[in-house]
């Protein structure tokens, strides 16, 4: 154990030679991290599961159910297989772009969960400014996808990139407008605060108020995320696979992981910015209150964000893939003005102090 | 102007979209039609045309004549049949081949069949293992050319099924 210790500090010494605070902190930051993203990896793990599981009850088929009993077992035995298949490089790709685009795509993807809080202070980090942090570190994962796009040489990796990255843009800036609602009510960009300003049961949430913000949020989370119906970048009846055509075993299992972690993460978003986060949705009523005192927020989180998850899937078994202009339209032409015109009706309600939940 | 309105509280109401998912909620909870197929499988009609048998009288002969008509009324030239007198003066196949990867399982053969040799039965699975006409018999599989042996075995196994599914498609023809 103490050799362990030594070898830790020498290796803290050796990576940061400028830091000269405690070595205990940073050993703290590292489990709380290794706690955070150990349970993210599974949860994605079992999203796919699930995923697979509700598309095939909506088709009326039962989904996976051979690897284990009721097919527990499936995502594990998949992960088995992308990490034992060979990683196969297009002849004249960049190696080097070609590797670097996967860790692009997810070191953003996990980096963002430092800043969700999970529970009244139970968070990786407190920044003052998380909300931005989330949005910015958020967007860089694109380019792990126009990268992959690029240094696979080949054309339908290239068109899938060219299509993330305008949609991206476009969809960005109605996910910014529609969050800077959320921020003029509750008054900080720090999303504890967000969450502790929407204290007092359901009512008290700010789905209500802002119930169409809500709606553009969620669609425009499924842009941001790829998602069905608006999965144009991987498009497999049109672009085969988009970006990830060239991509096959780990380097493909990576960029999974970085999708499904940033669809759980905009789902988490959702609960935190419209939903209240870790609050209860019984409080201020008079008996339910003290029935479900005992449950811990972050069930309550974890639950809303579950449902949200739900309906990811939910959606994905029921529309049609978007035409791409359509898209566009959606976000240009509908969106954006409506993000706008709210963001001025709500700046007035605040101002003017109208309405009950202003 | 009314109908201008109703489409606008329609289209802002995502009232499509909530129907389109009402259905698949419906159908989340609805009864599921998969058949678990090795374990369970779907009733077969006693007409279907599987696996090519040749069967016996209940004394042990032969059925087949060598007569040829399924050779001849074989639109896909499937079937290759040379004959001889035997020892006792009946006409018997020295050879019966059928190529399975030729024959598209029409049913002519068992129709033209004078003495109901040659049948189909309601076998479907089995595997070519093998060179084509190598006939690497092993474990009751071959190659893609069936013999006489290996079609005579096949209805000696199933010859009960092979009754049972003429008899109660006998009752149609």
């Amino acid at each position: 154990m103490m050799v362990l210790w030594q070898s830790f500090v020498e290796l803290v010494h050796e990576l940061m030679p400028w830091y000269d605070g405690s070595i205990a902190t940073i050993l703290i930051i590292l489990i709380k991290a290794i706690a955070l993203v150990m349970p993210l990896m599974l949860v994605v793990a079992y999203f796919t599961y699930a995923e697979r599981k509700v598309i095939g009850y909506m088709q009326l088929r039962i989904g996976p159910n051979r690897v284990g009993p009721k097919g527990w077992l499936q995502p594990i035995a998949d992960a088995l297989k992308l990490m034992t298949k060979e990683i196969i490089f297009p002849t004249k790709a960049n190696i080097y772009l070609f590797l670097l685009a996967p860790i692009l795509a997810i070191a953003p993807a996990i980096a963002v969960w430092a800043v969700i809080p999970f529970d009244e202070g139970i968070y990786v980090a407190n920044l003052d400014i998380s909300l931005l942090y989330v949005l910015a570190i958020g967007s860089i994962g694109v380019y792990g996808i126009i990268l992959a796009g690029w240094a696979s040489n080949s054309k339908y990796p290239l068109l899938g990139a060219l299509r993330s990255a305008s949609l991206l843009v476009s969809y960005e800036i109605v996910i910014g407008f529609a969050l800077v609602t959320v921020v003029m009510i509750a008054g900080s960009v720090n999303l504890n605060d967000i969450v502790m300003a929407q204290k007092g049961g359901i009512l008290h949430w700010y789905w209500i108020p802002l119930f169409p913000m809500m709606i553009i949020f969620f669609i425009s989370a499924l842009v941001e995320t790829n998602r069905a119906p608006f999965d144009v970048v991987e498009g497999e009846s049109e672009i085969v696979g988009g970006t990830h055509v060239e991509y096959s075993g780990m380097t493909f299992a990576v960029f999974f992981l970085a999708e499904y972690a940033n669809m759980i993460l905009m789902a988490v978003l959702a609960v935190i910015m419209f939903f209240g986060g870790w609050h209860s949705p019984f409080e201020g009523i008079p008996f339910m209150e003290s029935m479900f005192a005992w449950v811990p927020g972050i069930i309550w989180l974890l639950a809303k964000t579950t449902f949200f998850m739900f309906l990811y899937l939910w959606i994905r078994a029921t529309f049609p893939r978007f035409r791409y202009d359509q898209i566009m339209r959606l976000s240009w032409k509908v969106f954006l003005p409506w993000t706008i015109a709210w963001i001025f009706v709500v700046a007035l309600m605040t101002q003017l102090k109208i309405g009950p939940w202003f | 102007m009314i109908d201008n309105i109703k489409k606008l509280v329609k289209d802002f109401s995502l009232s499509e979209l909530r129907g389109g998912m009402k259905i698949t909620a419906k159908e989340l909870i609805n009864k599921k039609i998969t058949v678990q197929y090795p374990e369970e499988k779907t009733p077969i009609s006693p007409r279907f045309r599987g696996l090519h048998a040749l069967r016996r009288y209940p004394n042990g002969e032969e059925r087949c004549i060598a007569c040829k008509l399924c050779e001849a009324v074989c639109p896909a030239n499937a079937i290759t049949i040379e004959s001889e007198m035997r020892d006792d003066g009946t006409r018997r196949t020295t050879q019966y081949d059928i190529d399975l990867f030729k024959c598209i399982f029409c049913g002519f053969c068992e129709e033209a069949c004078p003495v109901d040799a040659i049948v189909e039965t309601q076998i479907f699975e089995y595997a070519f293992v093998g060179s084509r006409d190598g006939n690497d018999n092993t474990k009751g599989q071959f190659g893609s050319i069936i013999t006489k042996d290996q079609l005579l075995e096949v209805g000696d196994k199933n010859e009960k099924m092979i009754t049972q599914t003429k008899l109660e498609d006998a009752k149609y023809k």
